[in-house]
């Protein structure tokens, strides 16, 4: 695919219509008083640490796989971080300077991402990295980031246990995820026992155990929970052990190729999924998987997220249209590109709070953001670094989209050490 | 865990978990089989294999695009199409590079390994910058899809049918070119003594470089019936290189029929494990199995006999 983005062209009639559909991130900025210019803020006076600030200019990182087997999800993430940059660079930058940005390939391994997170921070000085994937990336780049007090906006949704000074979670932590997805699927679809599955590493694992935890502490019964190594392409055999014990729900959090051989060989066992005897629901399943499986492998599932494309408010509208604007109609947006969305966006708003570049004041000024412009919807920084944020149930369409069946009424509460789940 | 079930509930989830097993022997086997002819008969450590299935896969992904585009009345059959372009792209492939990288190497077997895992990257990295990082779905005709119910309670993936079928037939094809065609005879006779077969006149440089190309191709034609039951992705390949070489390699590098029986007890181990077992702990339980019996009979199930 190509990674040449199209040049955006901001025109009159493109703005003036978002600016009636009301509050999208361009025309909020494009018309709000508030447009900040470099001279009001003297370089010595916002960057007392020496970041790599200019008077016209500020540079951020950002790390992520374009090439290894990880290139294949990070891929939507860079997209989105770059749109995001473009999108406020063409409003007039971050304390009127324009971002520049340098990127570094961690090539799916592990150490590289923490070798090309230094470089980063002590080479190129950068203001802030927008970048990771895996929890193992992060887990590699996080003592790098606290030795050297860098900034990283994280957006996956992960499996939580971690709250670092140095780092912004944009994605969501298992709580969120999971907890109202259980609980809409016992309530509205009345199911009585679940059947845990998932790739056997840290996040399904830890994952399935708030799942159990949660489904126990609502006197419901897991009858079964499966983890099977990553790569697993031979699905038969635990297939047939669920069609033995029979649950209401098979709750599948199997991650990479083997989501693909999954889905197709359950449809191939003649499970129907639209049938919802038993019901799916997966959270690690987005749109971007889906092209990989083959929308007609898994319609009728339902996947448990924040962010799903098909959501209908305004700031979504327009931040679809600009993303296959930049990178071709035949893109699709999944979760963590979403999250990944925000990260420069959640940036420019904590510097501009803090008047300041110094990632000292910018964590201090973090929690608290807010985000009305966010394509999920209004976001709000809690004090643990992690994002208030509404949770979502989408039910897979043959298209490869998903229909949103359910949306929890208020914010959920980011709860990244959760008691009584562990 | 069987207290609440009928009998006739078992018997169905037992004959289906014996299918399970036959499914699993026919992947193994159309995994392996164009490894054992590489690796068996020519010795070269072929890391590149698994990219070669996924050149298969990738060439059906090719050819059902072509199809949906510009011939949908014959959609449901492209996959037959597909599955022979597969073998012939791949055998090329594999023609080319044994010409320009393996043959420099038949001397020194063990820089093979190294020379076909930078190949492999190669290739990983070719596909991701045509293809595209992300899987791509490959659109299987519907009726290749579905389950026959045989009764109420037992149900038999079509697919599976067919990757059982397909092995069969490419097995069958396999053995008698390798010991009922000539060629086979030269291939053999090439593996046992390089230097007499080229002073008895044998070409034993086209011998090799057909050989090769065969392997390949086969490896073509699993990788493309492989985008039913499997993703198709640049790093896809890398799923498949483990099983392979273990099959090949409990069987007894030069034997076919090793290939077979290994590939059939190592998948029945790991179905009956994994039906009682979490999927990990099985692998675990295969694994160390197969490394107990190679730490006995270093030479695999079943070996050429020679005289020492």
């Amino acid at each position: 695919m190509s990674d040449t983005p199209k040049k955006p062209s901001l025109s009159m009639e493109a703005s003036r219509r978002s600016f009636l559909m009301g509050g999208t991130a361009l025309a909020a900025t494009l018309f709000a008083p508030k447009f900040l210019r470099a001279a009001d803020y003297p370089t010595a006076a916002v960057n007392t640490t020496g970041l790599a600030v200019t008077d016209t200019d500020v540079t951020v990182g950002i790390l992520h796989s374009v090439t290894g087997t990880m290139a294949i999800s990070e891929t939507g993430s860079v997209q989105a971080e770059k749109l995001a940059i473009e999108q406020i660079n063409a409003q007039g930058g971050v304390l009127g300077r324009q971002i520049k940005f340098i990127q570094e390939d961690g090539a799916s391994d592990w150490p590289t991402f923490a070798e090309k997170a230094k470089k980063l921070l002590v080479n190129d000085k950068v203001a802030s990295v927008m970048g990771c994937w895996t929890s193992a990336s992060r887990k590699a780049v996080l003592p790098v980031f606290e030795q050297y007090n860098g900034f990283l906006y994280y957006p996956t949704f992960y499996e939580g246990l971690e709250e670092s000074p140095n780092v912004i979670y944009t994605g969501q932590e298992a709580t969120q995820q999971i907890i109202a997805g259980i609980d809409w699927v016992t309530q509205t679809k009345g199911a009585k026992s679940f059947y845990l599955l998932g790739s056997d590493y840290i996040w399904p694992r830890t994952s399935n155990k708030i799942a159990r935890k949660h489904i126990e502490k609502l006197g419901l019964k897991v009858v079964g929970e499966e983890y099977y190594p990553l790569g697993h392409t031979q699905f038969n055999s635990v297939i047939n052990k669920i069609r033995l014990s029979k649950p209401d729900v098979i709750y599948a959090i199997v991650v990479g190729g083997s989501n693909v051989a999954f889905y197709k060989q359950l449809k191939a066992a003649g499970i129907d999924m639209t049938k919802e005897k038993p019901l799916l629901l997966t959270i690690s399943v987005t749109e971007d998987e889906i092209r990989g499986i083959g929308g007609e492998n898994i319609v009728g599932a339902y996947a448990c997220m924040k962010y799903f494309q098909s959501l209908d408010n305004p700031n979504n509208v327009e931040f679809v249209k600009e993303f296959k604007k930049m990178w071709g109609d035949d893109m699709v947006i999944g979760d963590v590109t979403q999250a990944a969305y925000l990260g420069p966006w959640l940036w420019k708003a904590a510097v501009e709070k803090a008047g300041s570049f110094d990632v000292d004041k910018v964590r201090e000024a973090s929690p608290g953001i807010e985000l009305t412009t966010a394509p999920e919807g209004y976001v709000k920084v809690h004090e643990n670094h992690h994002l208030w944020s509404k949770t979502r149930v989408g039910h897979a369409k043959a298209d490869g989209q998903y229909e949103v069946v359910f949306e929890t009424a208020e914010l959920v509460e980011p709860d990244p050490f959760p008691e009584g789940y562990q | 865990m069987f207290a609440d079930y009928t009998m006739g509930e078992l018997g169905a989830i037992f004959a289906m978990q014996g299918f399970a097993g036959l499914i699993l022997f026919s992947v193994f086997v159309l995994m392996a089989l164009g490894l054992a002819i590489i690796f068996g008969q020519m010795g070269v450590i072929n890391m590149a294999h698994g990219e070669f299935m996924i050149l298969g896969a990738y060439v059906t992904y090719i050819t059902s695009n072509l199809f949906a585009d510009y011939l949908p009345s014959l959609f449901s059959i492209y996959f037959f199409i597909a599955m022979i372009l597969a073998f012939f792209v791949t055998a090329a492939l594999g023609m080319l590079v044994e010409w320009s990288l393996i043959r420099h190497l038949y001397k020194r077997p063990l820089d093979t390994l190294l020379a076909t895992w930078g190949l492999s990257l190669i290739l990983q990295q070719i596909y991701r910058s045509v293809f595209g990082a992300r899987e791509v779905g490959v659109t299987i005709p519907d009726w290749m899809m579905g389950s026959l119910p045989l009764t109420d309670l037992i149900e038999v993936p079509i697919n599976g049918i067919f990757v059982m079928v397909l092995a069969i037939s490419i097995s069958v094809a396999v053995y008698f070119m390798m010991y009922r065609s000539s060629w086979g005879k030269q291939v053999r006779a090439v593996t046992q003594n390089r230097v007499m077969a080229g002073a008895v006149g044998i070409n034993t440089e086209r011998t090799d470089r057909l050989t090769f190309g065969i392997g390949c191709g086969v490896a073509g034609v699993a990788g493309s019936a492989f985008t039913m039951i499997g993703s198709t992705g640049p790093t896809a390949g890398q799923l498949y290189i483990v099983d392979t070489f273990l099959v090949v390699v409990f069987g007894g590098a030069a034997s076919l029929l090793g290939t077979i029986a290994s590939a059939f007890s190592i998948s029945q181990a790991q179905s009956i494990m994994e039906f009682f077992l979490s999927g990990s702990m099985a692998k675990v339980l295969t694994l160390l199995t197969v490394v107990g019996i190679l730490m006995l009979r270093p030479q695999g199930l079943f070996a050429l006999k020679l005289r020492k």
